[in-house]
């Protein structure tokens, strides 16, 4: 049952083969199973998951009408706040919170019956790539468990890819989203900015930020998403706008007179052969169903790690400014004289981790007086000319793609010692947060190498989400039908167990 | 202080600068729809938005907008067509995110000026204060620190916070500096805030009362020896209460610059504290080691571009300038200008206004709120506008008087008794059964009383000297416990004995 | 070479309010010094011209009615308090003034 996608699933419980109690008791058993090895969560609600499925049950008894995914168990990423649940940010400044209110996004998928099974692993604070930055230990690669899961979402990905749930939430800020669905062989897709609620997610980099959707297929992937996005009056930066029809373009999958643009930039030096492999028969693959492939040229894309390395730090220079010991969160050296300075200073020294602190003091130096125009405010400008590439590309195309990420996942502890060299894993995800438009990442097989899987991204224009999941589509039904099978059955880490 | 104050101004001229900021009176918070009530219990008005809880994000109440724009037209401002409120960092347990959402570099209103008008020995003087700026902003939470001596941050032992102001909408109106007010900085400083004050309550868009904090002036002074352009250093004055205060402050500012410049020594640049006992202010942070606010756009709110439709329909409905409607008053009133200043200097103009709305004879309002109940007030040390006697006791004062159902003498005693407690007029006048005597048979008593006890004076008065008669007006006052119509006393008394 | 010396790290801690044991000053002021080198390249495109974003969407004018809604009841407000009395967040004695 846990093998299903959730699209199955929810055809099971409406036609009664299974309850949604059944379901999540599945799930329960998998993660006890499982998740001493792969670590994905943080912590897991067994109570409160089946008592949210005893409600669907109960509801869908009473013959209410119910939505897509009422009853279908989901892991929601640890930086969403969830009402009396521990939420931690995978950070020691956070252990133990409780947060005393719901995000939206938790709001609509309480609102939609689907059980929350608990909170997932992430490096702390959403910095990071590889889930390494975690206080609480990393994430194990279902496909390999020496090996990275991505981030800063790893723990959501790795869940979907060890079938501890069929559904998880993520947040993408730079790729960490797409990044991790690309290295475990998952959908995950960032929304257009604006598009979900950011009211309830612990912000990283405020105009960067957006929890997104993650399945085992574009299908389910796209019912998560109509289930969560939508205008939030408590957001500013919201979109007031009906959410583009996102199902019917996964049903759709058609992408026959549709110009696909591959972004010259993005695919190259720095990038595995196997990926590069694998994206060019995706493309072929495409072709071969219609589209029109083209190349663009998107020249201001290799500032775009830079800028972002600047704008985020900054952002979060300001928003971690608040974990300060005086109102929640651990509280560290209290001592008779001690002030309330030094009790900042030594919780702040002892809460945050390194990644984080190296951020903040990136960040501050950026922002600082006499180096705000040469850093953070030419960043900005950047921002402006990626924006125009993008806008340009699109006149060109109705989709932009690229391979995901330039590796498959890494060893663990590979690259923790060099931030650059990890930096560098978000360089084809970073233009679309930078832009505000939507990315989706999707599995284009296996990379020749290591046998180990590899993303292809596929990017639309901003409120044009609709399109990633139209081409999405179309290109996973093809790869299906190349592959046999879906590429997860062949998820190896986790032995006979799989 | 060994300086005096003439000595100051004979050989340096001020230069000042004046911060005010403004509680806006919103039912809800800047960001969030908390309550914004004064006094509540601690923590009762707070939710994750204002709390700065992870996760949480602003909205921006409209309502505080439009009060700030139409601060700003009030102002003769300029109002942005395009305006931003940036992050201005920096860590204190009063202040949630460690960071305030302000405005930085893109102030919604700019380039205003407000007129002010004070009253010296050399006639009426105007004097022009330019705006640089009015910016939105919110407040902070409040602390009580304890285990000190005094109750203030010095000494104390840990703090206790109440984040129910916190995010409550401020308003900054900062000026341009103001050179050339002289010897007069004092006053101009007050005026101008006394004006601002005027201004924001006819605009109903705050209860302006400085004494909760609704309304807080910093003011900023430098003195630079006359004739010269070199600017001084200035300091910053915080913690000034009331508009007494703003100009005690700016005079104790002059002269200790003065004393420090005239030994030859330096004006710190820093922030200083108004103590209300002494009139001098005391050293707090200092800011020459300012503190880098690392400003940056708000990423969590939009851009405000304020509909020019809008902004006019708000210019149309901006009430009566209260200096217009002050020398409407005047006129009406046939009032001269220098007891028109004493009334704006008093304070005490408003609530004239409305004992005169009261149907109260407008000489009569104002001779008793400028004469008696001043002269209360100022024994107490308060402001006659905090007694409590209200426009509608004086109002009946007035009336009673007028219908000669009390003296004069008569009503100073009800007045005091008002103020003391006892209750409102018409309670006064019967627990203490004031009453004029003008019963012709009761003052003949009293009359023949005090004649039978001074018949010698009445010989006297009988014999012409009607001024002697007083001994025996007198008398009958004091033997009708001051309720007798005194002018009809002397009436009956006079013709009693032939004059 | 954009340089970042372990006093400049030092002052950066002081402004972010963490405390940094001297070798860990080092060690960032070394990394940090890579990274700005690597991200100092901004510089060569943003030109005087080029406006920047501060928000990837053309939002703007966005409001709320000015309604009293519920807040959290104090309960809630002091839930995750390290320390509170009198319904009030304890804090330790404040050193610096009040902005």
């Amino acid at each position: 049952m846990i093998k299903k996608s959730a699209s199955e699933m929810a055809d099971a419980l409406a036609n009664g083969e299974t309850t949604s109690v059944a379901l999540t008791q599945a799930h329960l058993d998998r993660i006890a199973e499982v998740d001493k090895d792969v670590h994905a969560f943080l912590y897991v609600d067994t109570e409160g998951a089946l008592a949210q499925a005893a409600l669907a049950d109960k509801k869908r008894a009473a013959g209410e009408k119910l939505s897509p995914l009422a009853g279908i168990p989901l892991a929601l990423k640890d930086v969403m706040v969830q009402k009396g649940i521990p939420t931690t940010c995978g950070s020691k400044m956070l252990e133990g919170w409780r947060p005393p209110y719901d995000s939206t996004v938790v709001s609509k998928l309480r609102a939609a019956d689907v059980v929350i099974l608990g909170k997932t692993n992430m490096d702390e604070f959403a910095m990071g790539s590889s889930t390494e930055n975690s206080a609480y230990g990393p994430t194990h690669n279902p496909w390999d468990l020496s090996r990275i899961p991505g981030g800063s979402g790893g723990g959501s990905s790795a869940s979907l890819a060890a079938f501890e749930a069929p559904l998880a939430i993520g947040t993408d800020t730079g790729g960490s989203i797409r990044q991790p669905a690309a290295v475990t062989g998952t959908v995950g897709v960032k929304p257009t900015y604006g598009g979900v609620s950011r009211y309830g997610l612990v912000a990283f980099s405020s105009s960067l930020d957006q929890a997104g959707p993650c399945g085992r297929t574009v299908l389910d992937t796209a019912l998560l998403h109509e289930t969560i996005a939508g205008h939030d009056p408590k957001d500013s930066t919201s979109i007031n706008a009906p959410v583009p029809a996102i199902v019917a373009a996964a049903k759709n999958g058609n992408v026959k007179g549709l110009k696909i643009g591959v972004i010259k930039e993005l695919q190259g030096e720095g990038y595995q052969t196997g990926v590069l492999n694998r994206f060019n028969e995706s493309l072929e693959l495409l072709a071969g169903l219609g589209a029109e492939i083209v190349e663009v040229s998107c020249s201001y894309f290799e500032y775009a790690l830079a800028a972002y390395y600047l704008i985020a730090p900054s952002e979060c220079s300001s928003n971690l400014a608040r974990f300060d010991a005086m109102r929640y969160g651990i509280r560290v050296g209290d001592a008779s004289g001690v002030s309330a300075e030094e009790v900042m200073n030594l919780t702040r020294e002892v809460g945050f981790g390194r990644e984080v602190k190296r951020r903040i003091i990136l960040g501050t130096y950026a922002l600082s007086s006499g180096y705000y125009d040469a850093y953070y405010g030419s960043a900005q400008k950047v921002r402006t000319l990626i924006k125009q590439d993008f806008d340009n590309a699109f006149t060109k195309a109705d989709v932009l793609v690229s391979p995901t990420a330039p590796t498959t996942a890494f060893k663990i502890g590979e690259k923790a010692d060099d931030p650059i060299a990890m930096y560098l894993n978000d360089i084809a995800t970073i233009p679309v947060n930078m832009a505000g438009i939507c990315g989706m990442s999707l599995p284009s097989g296996l990379a020749d190498e290591d046998n180990l899987p590899a993303g292809f991204q596929i990017m639309a224009p901003a409120m044009k989400d609709d399109r990633l999941y139209n081409v999405g589509a179309a290109l996973e039904t093809a790869l299906l039908s190349k592959w046999g099978a879906p590429i997860l059955s062949h998820v190896s880490g986790l032995g006979a167990r799989a | 202080m060994s300086l005096k104050y003439e000595d100051v101004i004979e050989k340096y001229e001020p230069v000042l600068g004046l911060e005010v900021h403004v509680e806006l009176g919103t039912a809800s918070k800047m960001f969030c729809g908390c309550n914004t009530i004064f006094g509540a219990e601690p923590n009762t008005q707070t939710c994750p938005v204002c709390l700065g809880l992870p996760g949480a994000l602003p909205v921006v109440n409209e309502k505080a907008i439009e009060y700030t724009i139409m601060i700003g037209l009030a102002l003769n401002c300029s109002i942005a067509p395009f305006s931003r409120f940036a992050r201005k960092n920096y860590f204190y347990p009063d202040m949630p995110k460690n960071f305030q959402t302000s405005q930085y570099d893109e102030p919604i209103c700019v380039n205003g000026f407000l007129d002010v008008e004070i009253d010296t020995d050399e006639g009426i003087k105007k004097f022009r204060v330019e705006i640089e700026r009015v910016h939105m902003e919110e407040d902070t939470g409040k602390s009580l620190h304890m285990g000190g001596a005094t109750g203030r941050i010095h000494g104390a032992d840990y703090s206790l916070l109440d984040y129910n102001r916190a995010g409550i909408p401020l308003v900054e109106i900062v000026t341009k500096i103001v050179p050339g007010t002289g010897k007069y900085a004092p006053e101009v400083a007050r005026a101008y805030v006394a004006e601002l004050r005027d201004i924001l309550r006819s605009l109903n868009v705050s209860d302006v009362k400085m004494e909760q904090g609704s309304l807080r002036c910093d003011a900023n002074v430098s003195l630079r020896l006359i004739g010269s352009d070199v600017l001084g250093t200035r300091s910053e004055t915080k913690n000034v209460n009331s508009l007494r205060s703003v100009e005690r402050a700016v005079r104790g500012e002059m002269i200790r610059h003065a004393e420090l410049l005239n030994k030859g020594e330096r004006v710190v640049q820093e922030t200083r504290h108004f103590q209300e006992d002494t009139g001098l202010t005391r050293s707090g942070r200092s800011k020459e080691q300012a503190e880098d606010y690392r400003y940056f756009p708000e990423p969590d709110l939009v851009p405000i571009v304020p509909d020019a439709t809008w902004i006019e329909t708000l210019r149309a409905a901006l009430p009566e300038k209260p200096s217009t409607h002050r020398k409407r008053l005047q006129e009406a009133w046939a009032v001269p200008d220098k007891e028109m200043a004493s009334m704006i200097n008093a304070d005490v103009l408003e609530i004239v206004e409305e004992t005169v709305n009261l149907g109260a004879d407008p000489t009569k309002a104002r001779g008793w709120w400028l004469g008696e109940i001043a002269r209360i007030a100022n024994e107490k040390e308060v402001a006659a506008t905090d007694l409590p006697i209200t426009p509608k006791d004086v109002a009946e004062i007035v009336a009673l008087v007028a219908t000669g159902a009390l003296t004069d003498k008569l009503a100073r005693q009800v007045i005091e008794a008002v103020i003391a407690g006892e209750g409102r007029p018409s309670e006064v006048i019967e627990k203490r059964g004031i009453k004029v005597v003008s019963d012709d048979g009761a003052l003949m008593v009293a009359i023949e009383k005090a004649i039978s006890a001074q018949p010698d004076v009445a010989e006297k008065v009988r014999g012409g000297n009607v001024p002697a008669a007083g001994a025996l007006i007198g008398a009958v006052m004091k033997e009708t416990k001051g309720q007798a119509d005194a002018a009809k006393v002397r009436e009956l008394l006079l013709k009693h004995l032939g004059q | 070479m954009a340089g970042i010396s372990r006093d400049d790290v030092a002052n950066l801690a002081r402004l972010a309010r963490i405390d940094m044991a001297p070798a860990e000053l080092d060690h960032l002021a070394s990394e940090l010094g890579v990274i700005l080198n690597a991200v100092a390249r901004v510089q060569e495109v943003a030109g005087q011209d080029v406006p920047p974003t501060s928000h990837p969407l053309p939002l703007q004018n966005v409001y709320r009615k000015d309604e009293v809604i519920q807040s959290l009841t104090p309960e809630a407000a002091l839930s995750a308090a390290p320390a509170s009395e009198g319904q009030r967040f304890k804090v330790p004695k404040i050193l610096g003034e009040e902005a």
